[in-house]
């Protein structure tokens, strides 16, 4: 592990797309099941700009990576949103409480 | 042990330990105020990958939008006096099994790869860089942006607005 090797960088990614991803899978509040959303989609940002800076010496990978972020923030915006709806609906949050298509 | 190489452990340590805390807490305002140090974490390992337009538009966008969006987020749906039981986890075993292989099969193949090398890194002012290649070579994908980002937010209006019947 050194800060000029790009097995650290891709390390730290992996570290924190498991935790991510563990997130999404056990927790049954849906504001926290977006919390691992974003946790996920920094690790894939952490490998792009990695790649860019280690691998192919442009900054394509810096621009994906901004597209990303904006991508997560439009997310954000409309999944939350819904998140509220929900909790208006069933006045809970739990992803369980919400498994019905139609009431 | 340089002083940036220290740096460099202090920010990876931040980063996972309070990506940790996102997965494990048990506390809800707790994992949203971990997802900053996450998010702070990433912008300061930007910084070390000589991205420094990238990691200030974290800071901007991450930090400053979609943390406050829900902290509010979190604040609307719970009362604050009854938060400790919120957030509910469950399967925990199999999940930590399932990262956990995940995790050995992903850094045995970050070790074991030959990634391609750059020539030469440099360590530069990207801004410039960005700003032409957004109005040049990905001047589509940018006008796709902005009606992604117009469409998210009416959606968000529509979809948290009072419905008034008539």
């Amino acid at each position: 592990m050194s800060p000029n090797e790009l097995s650290s960088y891709l390390t730290i990614g992996a570290i924190l797309f498991a935790l991510g991803l563990f997130t999404v899978l056990t927790r049954r509040n849906a504001i926290s099941v977006l919390m691992g959303v974003e946790l996920i989609l920094n690790s894939a940002n952490i490998n792009y700009v990695a790649f860019s800076h280690f691998s192919s010496g442009n900054s394509a990978g810096q621009i994906y990576a901004i597209f990303v972020i904006m991508l997560a923030a439009a997310e954000a915006a409309v999944g939350l949103a819904i998140v509220l709806a929900i909790f208006k609906l069933f006045h809970t949050i739990d992803v369980e409480a919400a498994e019905t298509m139609k009431d | 042990m340089s002083v940036s190489t220290a740096v460099f452990y202090l920010i990876a340590l931040l980063t996972i330990v309070s990506a940790g805390m996102v997965a494990f807490s048990r506390n809800i305002i707790y994992s949203a105020f971990s997802l900053l140090g996450t998010f702070m974490g990433v912008a300061g390992l930007y910084i070390f990958l000589g991205a420094d337009f990238v990691a200030a538009v974290q800071l901007l966008i991450y930090v400053g939008g979609i943390l406050v969006l829900i902290l509010f987020a979190v604040m609307l749906t719970h009362r604050i006096t009854d938060v400790a039981i919120t957030n509910r986890a469950a399967g925990r075993v199999p999940a930590l099994i399932v990262i956990g292989v995940l995790v050995y099969f992903l850094i045995n193949t970050v070790k074991s790869t030959p990634w391609i090398k750059a020539k030469e890194v440099v360590h530069a002012a990207t801004t410039a860089k960005i700003g032409d290649a957004f109005l040049y070579d990905y001047l589509l994908p940018f006008e796709l942006a902005s009606l992604v980002l117009l469409a998210a937010m009416i959606g968000a209006v529509v979809l948290s607005r009072k419905e008034i019947k008539e």
